[in-house]
């Protein structure tokens, strides 16, 4: 497998520039003749798929969601991040790459991450021409907040519902296009394979989850938008629906899958209630802005928290982390957390939980403040557990909630397979090994609108591919594939749902791939990930048929991915023996419990190359830091 | 030509359509009323009034094809409006609630379709003399002495009071719904109109039902 | 707790569907509606049955796609609430509950539950956006635009196309999630511009499609999960007049 980045030459800041110009375009009339299919419809997806329709190019979007505007995008609450300097606070282009390389504990690539900052600026330009209707000040220009402990307000925001409000956006770009016919869109239409021909991607397999019927579909080139795959765990913030197949797919034809131990863990979630839980649901990180966490010293404390005089009380960020207090990072908070629970002071019947106190903030700021601050998330919060946060503090858990890693992909966000693009969340490339508040919609929109365009048409003008028809021996192959497993899932009648395996399969991760690893936990996990994979071919029951809506049957066909994923996400772990932003090895930490990276021989991305069979094959993206001098995080 | 025939043609059109034919009926029924409470006054007050307006029969009968335009204009919308939302809902709930609507806006249809009834037994009651042939014998212009004569039924009494209890049903959801219709029912204006549409609907009804109440109570006779 | 559901079932879009009822059995009050219904389902596939078909996928409110009439009220009791956001505790110990799709000719039932809303996308399809490329837009400051129009215009755009309006409504009509795409459009100097030719395309689509029309009964609202005001019809309603005056000279 080769690893050519293909990271343009020059100094940083006109790469992208450069770039572009140097990229080979394609001529208006032959546009017309390109086909590109998009899989995902969510910021990513649905930007690049209306773009590349703009562009004159025949795009075909897919989604297994019932409409393009229901994608997990809608359900980011915080903002999107861009170097305006609006604010006149000192924000540059640099600084936001700066930041987001920092944050990502140097595990990202430096050319990546500086475009995304140089385009994050045209974002908000597009979002709100389109409408999006951000936040204003009095004087109608656009609102900033600072997110996520930033020095800076650079972030932009949609009250909190900033990713819904951009992929409406985005939704109706694309609507515009599948209205004057530019863009064909499949809703509930699921992926299930990828067709590689003659070494380059060309088309794909799609199960209509209305109909159960498999289609397939050709063109000169295959963009992935299809998220994170954060649902290995069972319980995350994503959405029931999201999973991994179509990369997990991807990976098994032959594209490199980079880092996939990088996981984040959202500190401020509300805790499982019980094991019917099907899903977590994240509290804004902006809580932590005046919410101070705390656990009971004594173990086992099981007094309601207002019994709990104040000197009996931990503050354990305030304590451990001075400098940034209830504001240090994700990554840190999420651990800060997990320690306070291992060591038996945990709150709420499981014991996994600790406190989020606004009684400081209301008596300093008074109630009206706060509710004018946070009252839609204090309402969501009793909603969902019919406890008050006015009068009791909020109980939170860290969860799982996005993934920085992904499909490895170039400069040009292609893969290692010829014309299999992959852009946003399903990809690896600006996040490193964390990623920072309200960058996402950032890097989602960034590879949809801005990069992906330019650089696919680049790969359409540089290679000509060659007539290829569905009826082709090699689309016949991989639907006939597609189509045994269907009939396998659906013949085994065992006696088990697929939602139990996933489960098991969450437990497992989580409990050994989760906040912190170790080797033998690492170790443990492969022993019995392989066993649990090996009883779901055997024991597996999906109920009904493939020929009709059967969403026991697109369980099971998830859940058979994320079982073999799983284990590649502990053999990432396993290899990586150092710990870095999300990805904390217990062997691997500072004496006073930070995690300790090692730069001299864990600079490099992690790429799997599947091998069928046999164990997959690691190979190393170096990354080289130009630019900015590798340091060791410190939030004391 | 075109426009107007697509405007009709969409629902929000033909919405507006009834909106407004909505607003000349009301101020029918307002300008009625003003009239009819004449009675209070005695026959005379009354009588000339009905004289007066057969006075200017040409002017009487162009409000006359403009009332009956706006009636059948509004009765054919309704009909089409009500075809489409029935064919909207092929399978109805086995359960279903409400919430916020009130009855008088999921009856629009009945008190719409008793108001008609009424309207067609009283023109042929008043207006044509059809149902009371002895009406024939009296002068031309004693409608005073018919509305005496025919409150004294219990039954037509009842009918009139009945229709007219459900015509401001009928006002009731029609006047605020108008508004909406049109566009105008927005902002600090939903409160008043809300009011108003409440407030128009029970004075025009209590007009109405002053009379024959009055009449089969005695308190006015001949 | 226990609670006895009484759930429509419909193997496909042309079969007859029936109402059939179902033992929900130790469930606890802390669960959601949909997890509920998962563990009735894992009832039923341990039965060898097959599960209710329900559409759900975020679980937290935004998305959208579930979709459940429950007793008679579109997502059920709780106001500003939508299915998934449910929980037991809303209900009682041997409560009986009536669970069925969203019924309309516009969203033909798929199977069980689930129903069709693609027509919801036409509409936005038909007109549901600002005419504007990728690319070569003004910069974000460059129109000011007063705070009370843009928190109006998210005030609309808050709505998740769930389509629980078109079930409330007596007669399935689209009003209230049409109004408040042109709401949100038109409050905004960059949505105005083609503002008219949005209403007219967007109520023309929502004509086609076999929706009811809209008898102002305010039912939409008060089911509406995102709490869309029916003042965002009357909006749009003085849309459409406005286009249809300009399309007449």
């Amino acid at each position: 497998m080769q690893l050519d980045a293909k990271v343009p030459a020059g100094n940083l800041e006109s790469k992208w520039t450069r770039h572009k110009f140097d990229m080979k375009l394609v001529a208006p009339a032959n546009k017309r003749k390109k086909k590109v299919l998009v899989v995902g419809t969510g910021l990513a997806g649905a930007a690049a798929a209306a773009t590349l329709a703009e562009q004159g190019y025949q795009v075909e979007a897919f989604c297994y969601q019932d409409s393009a505007r229901r994608a997990h995008s809608i359900a980011a609450q915080g903002g999107i991040n861009a170097a305006k300097n609006y604010q006149g606070d000192g924000d540059s282009i640099y600084r936001l790459f700066y930041d987001t390389i920092k944050g990502g504990d140097f595990r990202a690539r430096e050319a990546n991450v500086y475009r995304l900052a140089e385009v994050s600026v045209q974002i908000i330009d597009q979002a709100v021409a389109q409408g999006v209707p951000f936040a204003r000040e009095y004087g109608g220009l656009l609102a900033n907040r600072s997110f996520g402990g930033a020095q800076v307000s650079r972030t932009f925001y949609a009250r909190g519902q900033t990713g819904q409000q951009l992929l409406l956006g985005a939704y109706s770009a694309l609507s515009r296009q599948v209205g004057c016919g530019a863009v064909k869109l499949h809703t509930r239409s699921e992926m299930l394979d990828l067709v590689v021909h003659e070494g380059r991607a060309r088309g794909i397999i799609v199960r209509n989850l209305a109909t159960g019927q498999l289609t397939r579909h050709v063109a000169d080139a295959v963009v992935l938008a299809t998220g994170g795959y954060g649902n290995t765990f069972y319980l995350s913030t994503n959405a029931t629906g999201c999973n991994v197949t179509a990369t997990h797919r991807a990976y098994k034809r032959g594209a490199g899958f980079a880092n996939p131990c990088y996981t984040q863990i959202h500190p401020t979630c509300i805790p499982v209630s019980g094991d019917h839980q099907s899903k977590l649901t994240l509290m804004s990180e902006s809580l932590r802005n005046d919410g101070r966490v705390w656990v009971p010293q004594k173990q086992g404390d099981k007094r309601k928290p207002a019994d709990i005089p104040e000197n009996e009380r931990d503050y354990f960020l305030e304590r451990k982390y001075p400098g940034f207090g209830n504001l240090a990072p994700r990554d840190i908070a999420s651990r800060s957390a997990k320690e306070a629970c291992d060591s038996g002071r945990g709150i709420g019947d499981s014991g996994l939980g600790v406190y989020l106190d606004f009684s400081a903030a209301i008596s300093r700021l008074g109630k009206p403040l706060v509710a004018e601050r946070y009252g839609n998330l204090f309402q969501m919060y009793e909603k969902i557990t019919a406890e008050n946060p006015y009068e009791t503090p909020m109980r939170i858990y860290p969860a799982v909630h996005y993934t920085m890693g992904g499909l490895w992909v170039d400069y040009n966000l292609q893969s290692t397979i010829p014309g299999l693009f992959v852009a946003g969340e399903a990809n690896f490339s600006d996040h490193g090994a964390n990623r920072l508040g309200a960058s996402a919609l950032m890097q989602g929109l960034a590879d949809g609108y801005f990069v992906l365009p330019s650089t696919l048409g680049n790969y359409l003008a540089e290679n000509s591919t060659p007539a290829l028809s569905v009826d082709a021996p090699v689309f016949q192959t991989v639907q006939g594939e597609v189509e045994a497993q269907v009939q396998k899932l659906l013949s085994i009648q065992g006696t088990r749902s697929p939602s139990s395996f996933h489960r098991e399969l969450g437990l497992l991760l989580w409990e050994h791939c989760g906040m912190a690893r170790d080797k033998a936990g690492l170790e443990m996990a492969l022993r019995k990930i392989p066993e649990l994979r090996k009883t779901f071919w055997q024991d597996v029951r999906v109920t009904g048929s493939g020929a009709a809506l059967n969403q026991e049957l697109e369980k099971a066909g998830r859940v058979a991915d994320f079982l073999e994923f799983g284990e590649l996400m502990c053999l990432d772990a396993l290899s990586r023996e150092e710990s870095c932003g999300g990805h904390f090895r217990t062997e691997y930490q500072t004496e006073d419990g930070e995690a300790k990276r090692d730069d001299a021989n864990f600079s490099h991305a992690s790429v799997w190359e599947y091998q069928d069979g046999r164990a997959p094959v690691m190979h190393k993206e170096p990354l080289v830091f130009e630019n900015v001098k590798l340091a060791t995080r410190s939030y004391k | 030509m075109t426009s107007i025939s697509s405007f009709y043609r969409s629902s929000v059109g033909c919405k507006m359509v009834m909106a407004l034919t909505g607003i000349g009926l009301v101020g029918f029924l307002c300008a009625h009323l003003a009239g009819n409470l004449l009675v209070f006054k005695g026959p005379e007050a009354l009588n000339h009034y009905a004289r007066t307006l057969r006075d200017y029969l040409p002017i009487l009968w162009v409000l006359r094809v403009g009332l009956l335009a706006m009636f059948v204009l509004h009765i054919v919308s309704a009909i089409r409006l009500t075809q489409l939302n029935r064919w909207a809902r092929p399978v109805a709930y086995t359960n279903k609630k409400n919430v916020r609507s009130s009855l008088s806006s999921r009856t629009m249809m009945l008190s719409g379709l008793v108001v008609l009834s009424f309207v067609l037994y009283h023109l042929a009651h008043l207006t044509f003399r059809w149902t009371h042939p002895e009406f024939r014998e009296l002068g031309e212009f004693d409608v005073y002495q018919m509305l005496v004569m025919s409150f004294h039924s219990p039954y037509v009494a009842f009918f009139y009071c009945l229709s007219i209890v459900l015509l401001m049903s009928h006002l009731h959801h029609g006047i605020v719904s108008l508004f909406q219709s049109l566009g105008l029912y927005h902002g600090g204006l939903q409160p008043v109109i809300r009011a108003a549409g409440a407030g128009v609907s029970v004075l025009l009804a209590m007009g109405f039902l002053s009379i024959p109440i009055a009449i089969f109570c005695g308190w006015i006779g001949l | 707790m226990n609670v006895r559901l009484h759930v429509w079932r419909q193997q496909s879009a042309n079969a007859p569907g029936k109402m059939v009822q179902y033992e929900a059995t130790d469930i606890s009050p802390t669960m959601s509606f949909l997890e509920m219904l998962d563990l009735v389902n894992e009832g039923l596939v341990a039965k060898g049955e097959e599960p209710i078909a329900f559409d759900h996928d975020c679980r937290e409110g935004i998305c959208g796609t579930c979709s459940l009439m429950i007793n008679g009220v579109a997502h059920g009791p709780n106001e500003a609430t939508t299915s998934c956001q449910l929980h037991m505790r809303s209900f009682h110990e041997g409560q009986d509950i009536y669970i069925e799709p969203w019924r309309a000719r516009a969203f033909p039932v798929i199977r069980d539950l689930v129903t069709d809303r693609s027509a919801f996308d036409r509409i936005i399809q038909a007109g549901g956006f600002v005419s504007v490329n990728t690319g070569g837009v003004p910069d974000a400051n460059a129109i000011a635009i007063p705070k009370p129009d843009a928190e109006a215009a998210m005030d609309a755009a808050a709505c998740i196309g769930c389509g629980a309006c078109v079930a409330a409504c007596k007669n399935a009509s689209a009003m209230l999630f049409v109004s408040a795409k042109v709401s949100h459009l038109s409050l905004l100097p960059q949505g105005k511009i083609e503002g008219s030719r949005r209403a007219t395309a967007m109520v023309a689509q929502m004509d086609l499609e076999g929706f009811g029309s809209c008898t102002n009964t305010q039912e939409c609202e008060a089911v509406c999960p995102k709490e869309i005001s029916v003042a965002s019809i009357a909006r749009l309603n003085r849309e459409f007049l406005k286009a249809s005056v300009e399309s007449s000279h």
